[in-house]
């Protein structure tokens, strides 16, 4: 069986040259100094790390968990009903997921364009709203958190989808019916019997869209203007504009430390669960 | 409820698609503002004599083809190795590399080109893009195509073997035909991130190789454009295109 270990050597060359050592130098850099012309230089220090603790930062990271638990938070209420509707439909299943999969297939970057063009001050929204005469000059639709927040929401919808609908359709049909047998009013099997029952899709695409959230960089940018700065924003200022990568480096090394130790924590509480 | 969660399904595939659908609609709208005026393919005519767009969209073919033809060849691989021998080191790397932020991602890989650019004279092109784009497609790959194995019984292998197939043979001829259908929805996922990526490739890309996501991305911070409505339409359609055929290829 040999044939098997050289088989995963270009993974492994291509994980270790261009993952493994591009974090041991973004690691290096977290504690070096930042050059006067950008770049990096001796000595090494743990002060960019302390910068973390300064309340503007800090606010930076608060406020980006903020938006990516309200846009989970926001995407679950909404899935929820919809793998409801995929799962109990009698036919044309499949041409319902094809619906969820689509806009998956289509371009992130022109899903989020997509929310520009309507909202913008000449947009669809504006120019429908004055025309009924509802309003009479355009409103500030863009470049704030409920349009950032919007296209978060839009973008990773589908992560939340299939995952739920996966437990859904796997689920026994003999319980809800046991439940509304008992007595269960049909609210009362869904909140108290389904939805728990449901709870390992849920904590997927609970991961699956959070993550994503907290480190966005496109949305923020092309939806909030800039205005909004999340943690993604930081990093990619600190690395093109601002010339700190020292300090922009200890900013990824703690966004890579949650993201691991968030997914790693639940993952395994989890399977302590199931077994 | 049963009609409330009908009612319900209308408006949230509404939403999921109207956005897009009005966003084509009116590439072909003859004016720049969000009033229909009369149809017209301007827009799309004007893509063609954006030398931008152009240059943009061909880096963007290079950069995708050779991207998923490496990362589809270099995924399958691992995951047969990782078939009946896993390995908790690779797949954990693999993971970690799919939940990484892909911002981070960008910089790290800004980090590592700058830093061996100290010792090669070489500077950031397409390839540093291809280079960049298989890191973050073999993840992909390497799921699909294990997920796709784990259908396949491996006695079949062992079948081909006392049947007098060597390891290699047993391989080329056995499994990588039943692998077929997976292999294609691997090579397609990875085409797709690679054409659409645009965070990690706005950092390692070059200042003659920018990409046609990256093209759009800059149209798109100047304000909206109809150009960039017809562009949409389009990419939207390819790949709208490319999974309908991909699918009856997979039925037949």
């Amino acid at each position: 069986m040999k044939l098997r270990s050289w088989f995963v050597l270009p993974t492994w060359i291509w994980m270790v040259g261009l993952f493994a050592a591009p974090f041991a130098i973004v690691f290096a850099y977290s504690f070096l100094t930042r050059g006067v012309y950008g770049g990096v230089e001796h000595p090494w220090t743990w002060e960019n790390y302390q910068r973390l603790f300064d309340t503007l930062y800090l606010t930076i990271l608060l406020r980006s968990f903020a938006m990516a638990l309200v846009a989970t938070l926001l995407c679950l209420f909404l899935a929820f009903p919809a793998a409801l509707f995929i799962s109990r439909s009698p036919k044309h299943k499949n041409l319902y997921l094809q619906l969820v999969m689509l806009p998956f297939w289509t371009s992130f970057l022109v899903r989020t364009y997509a929310w520009l063009f309507l909202l913008r001050d000449t947009g669809l929204v504006n120019t429908v709203l004055q025309k009924i005469g509802i309003i009479h000059s355009p409103l500030q639709l863009l470049y704030n958190d409920g349009a950032v927040l919007l296209g978060l929401v839009y973008g990773y919808l589908p992560f939340m989808v299939l995952p739920i609908y996966a437990t859904l359709e796997r689920l026994d049909p003999s319980l809800p019916e046991a439940a509304a047998d008992l007595g269960a009013r049909p609210w009362a099997t869904l909140l108290r019997v389904i939805v728990p029952l449901s709870r390992p899709g849920i904590i997927a695409g609970a991961i699956l869209v959070f993550i994503p959230c907290l480190g966005a960089y496109l949305t923020p940018d092309l939806l909030g203007g800039g205005r909004t700065v999340l943690v993604g924003n930081l990093v990619q200022t600190q690395f093109t504009t601002a010339r700190d990568w020292p300090f922009g480096s200890a900013v990824s090394m703690l966004l890579m430390l949650l993201v691991t130790v968030l997914v790693w924590g639940i993952l395994r509480r989890e399977s302590e669960q199931l077994t | 409820m049963r009609r409330w969660l009908g009612l319900y399904a209308v408006a949230f595939f509404a939403f999921l698609h109207l956005p897009l659908l009005t966003l084509s609609v009116f590439s072909f709208n003859s004016s720049r503002f969000t009033v229909w005026e009369h149809f017209s393919l301007d827009w799309y005519r004007a893509i063609f004599h954006d030398p931008e767009l152009i240059e943009g969209t061909w880096n963007s073919v290079i950069v995708a083809i050779a991207a998923t033809l490496i990362s589809t060849v270099v995924g399958t691989l691992c995951a047969y190795g990782l078939w009946k021998r896993g390995s908790h080191l690779l797949t954990g790397t693999l993971y970690l590399s799919l939940v990484t932020p892909e911002i981070v991602t960008g910089i790290a890989l800004l980090a590592l080109f700058q830093w061996m650019f100290r010792w090669l004279h070489w500077h950031l092109g397409l390839y540093t893009v291809i280079l960049a784009h298989v890191a973050f497609s073999i993840a992909y790959v390497v799921i699909v195509i294990s997920a796709r194995l784990r259908t396949i019984s491996p006695n079949l292998e062992e079948a081909a073997m006392d049947l007098g197939a060597s390891e290699w043979g047993a391989f080329f001829y056995v499994i990588l035909p039943a692998l077929g259908p997976g292999i294609i929805a691997a090579a397609l996922l990875a085409l797709t991130v690679s054409f659409d990526d645009y965070v990690i490739t706005s950092m390692v890309a070059g200042v003659d190789s920018q990409t046609l996501p990256m093209v759009i991305y800059a149209m798109a911070r100047r304000g909206a454009s109809p150009i960039i409505n017809a562009i949409s339409a389009l990419i939207t359609v390819f790949f709208g295109l490319l999974i309908v055929i991909s699918e009856r290829v997979r039925e037949t």
